[in-house]
């Protein structure tokens, strides 16, 4: 049992969070990261508890989608990538030389900025892929009944569950990004990250993603990275924004509720940046 | 009250007929003109050598028809002291080697591409394409003379233990070969379409590794992540992502491998003793391709045997064009990740 206590629990209730959630809680401590000799990232800690959304706010080339891929190990993908510090699930380190990355990304789960259903695959197919992917099998009525749970929760059910065999890229790209959640909760993730998922998309299909966010809340721990302070302030309990001033790497200038970061914040560059001063 | 906006309805236009696709012709720098006319010739250029070799060859046919009829095509005798033409074994020679040359490398050059496009590391990468790429810049000579010299000698025993073991099987039988003798009769195995086959396949490595190298590459990162993140291994990666996706170019690469295979003919004419022989034992030596004959009798012929002889080549020519075509299709074909594009 994890015991630091973090101020993210206690505000737990009053904004909005779950009340008894199934998620984990994802750690970072001290991460900084680089490409090849390029540092990107200095020393970058926060918490993200379960039963909350995260949000991971700032301009541009601040690092924001590298901290992200560095939560479930997609940042060393990348032949020059470098990292330090610590991320643990739980309390235990993901980057602890006996735990096995592949495990690590099934119960750290990723939806990205452009919608990447495998577009040799049918609608269902593509839903438990993950399980093909990682050597999981299970009876067909234990998969179609799968198919069906994860589509209900990536709020794609009802304009599929007809033609469920059609390829997955015949849908639209709000349908395909809604697909890519219902995939990535077909492993049963603890951790949900979401690289910009809407930016590709339009109003119609944003609001329905962020509709699908707010249900899933409580069953996973989801830290979303955007663009859009709007959605932000929609979508998330917690905040964090980050900066990378005039050439050195990214850091978080100030995380907390995401009420006070909008309404209240201590820093006068993250009232500039909310109010759309800069950035 | 007057409104901000004109809601009316556009006045007609005062000469209805107007409303005709307009041309569009630009005029064009003299540059642009003098390198579009030079493209435009060799262009043609290409063209027009590609169909005057196919008709100068598919010309030889008529008189080659007109002295040995149809049985040009079925007799597999092909001796031209008795005037006895005829190019089937030819032809069951060319598709026994392009076939063996096609089982030996299809593998090779899937592995060696799939090794460099995914799991070399990126500094192996340069190097290992280049070597690659070398393989198929050395002369069919150097591989005829190293198939004859050094392959031949030890593909032998390979040959010995298929019949002994796989004999039973017609296609691994060697009549003559008697595998299990103290001195086993060498020359039984030796020169067969097995080893020529073996040094084709060498030659046709490179250019299937060299096109599924390519598509493989081309898999979309988005994809490939997208495995990862739900926790695949490496393979299961490529199982779901970088094979459906280059499925193509492995189709396409191993079709142009076997258009050259077909074709080939210093190595085979170095390797294979003449048999005329319809047989289906690969393993036997002795054996006849079409390029073979050609290369084998174009010196010593008559006029008319020649047209027989280029007429084959119309033959060899009209395969290779058929089987590169149908590569070229499938190539295209395959999805360049348009269906992930929103």
């Amino acid at each position: 049992m994890n015991t630091v206590v973090t101020p993210a629990i206690d505000l737990a209730d009053s904004e909005g969070y779950s009340a008894n959630p199934t998620g984990a809680r994802l750690d970072a401590d001290r991460v900084s990261a680089w490409f090849g000799t390029h540092k990107v990232l200095e020393r970058v800690s926060l918490s993200m508890p379960p039963g909350a959304v995260t949000a991971l706010i700032g301009p541009s080339g601040c690092g924001k989608s590298t901290f992200l891929r560095i939560l479930n190990r997609m940042h060393e993908l990348v032949p020059s990538a470098k990292l330090a510090g610590q991320v643990s699930l739980n309390g235990a380190d993901i980057y602890a030389a006996d735990t096995p990355v592949t495990v690590t990304r099934k119960r750290i789960g990723m939806v990205f900025q452009k919608p990447n259903p495998f577009p040799a695959m049918s609608i269902g197919e593509n839903v438990i892929a993950g399980l093909k992917l990682t050597g999981t099998r299970i009876s067909r009525r234990a998969q179609a009944e799968l198919i069906e749970n994860c589509l209900q929760r990536g709020g794609l059910w009802d304009e599929v569950k007809n033609r469920l065999g059609d390829a997955g890229g015949s849908l639209s790209g709000g349908q395909q990004q809604r697909l890519c959640i219902a995939r990535s909760l077909a492993v049963s993730p603890d951790v949900l990250l979401m690289d910009e998922p809407c930016s590709a998309l339009d109003p119609t299909s944003t609001r329905r993603i962020e509709e699908t966010i707010g249900t899933l809340r409580d069953q996973v721990t989801i830290v979303i990275v955007t663009h859009n302070m709007q959605q932000a302030a929609r979508v998330s309990q917690q905040c964090a924004f980050f900066l990378a001033e005039q050439g050195t790497p990214g850091q978080i200038v100030e995380a907390g509720s995401t009420k006070d970061i909008f309404e209240n914040p201590r820093d006068p560059r993250t009232a500039d940046y909310v109010h759309g001063r800069f950035g | 009250m007057t409104t901000l906006i004109d809601l009316q309805p556009p006045a007609p236009s005062p000469q209805p007929d107007d409303d005709a696709p307009r041309s569009l012709r630009k005029s064009l720098s003299l540059t642009d003109v003098i390198f579009r006319a030079n493209a435009r010739v060799i262009a043609a250029l290409v063209l027009v050598i590609t169909s005057a070799i196919g008709i100068f060859l598919g010309y030889q046919l008529v008189p080659t028809l007109h002295a040995y009829g149809w049985r040009f095509l079925t007799e597999n005798q092909f001796v031209p002291g008795i005037n006895l033409i005829g190019i089937a074994a030819g032809l069951l020679g060319t598709v026994e080697v392009a076939l063996i040359a096609l089982i030996i490398s299809f593998p090779l050059a899937l592995l060696t591409a799939l090794y460099i496009s995914e799991f070399a590391p990126v500094w192996l990468r340069g190097a290992l394409s280049a070597a690659v790429d070398l393989m198929a810049a050395i002369p069919s000579i150097i591989y005829g003379l190293w198939g004859l010299l050094l392959i031949a000698p030890r593909a032998l025993y390979v040959s010995r233990w298929l019949d002994e073991y796989l004999g039973w099987i017609p296609i691994f039988h060697v009549p003559g070969g008697n595998p299990r003798a103290a001195e086993f009769f060498l020359a039984a195995y030796t020169q067969s379409p097995f080893i020529a086959g073996v040094v084709v396949s060498m030659m046709v490595v490179p250019i299937g590794c060299a096109v599924m190298c390519g598509v493989f590459q081309q898999a979309p990162i988005g994809e490939r992540e997208a495995a990862y993140a739900l926790g695949s291994t490496r393979w299961g990666m490529i199982r779901t992502v970088v094979i459906p996706f280059g499925r193509g170019g492995i189709v396409g690469g191993t079709m142009l491998a076997l258009g050259r295979a077909l074709g080939e003919t210093i190595a085979v004419l170095l390797i294979l003793t003449e048999s005329f022989d319809i047989r289906v034992r690969p393993l036997e030596a002795g054996g006849a391709t079409i390029s073979w004959l050609i290369a084998n009798f174009w010196g010593d012929v008559s006029h008319i045997q020649l047209s027989a002889l280029l007429a084959a080549g119309f033959v060899l020519f009209v395969i290779t064009l058929i089987v590169n075509t149908l590569a070229a299709i499938i190539v295209n074909r395959s999805r360049s990740g348009s269906a992930t594009e929103i």
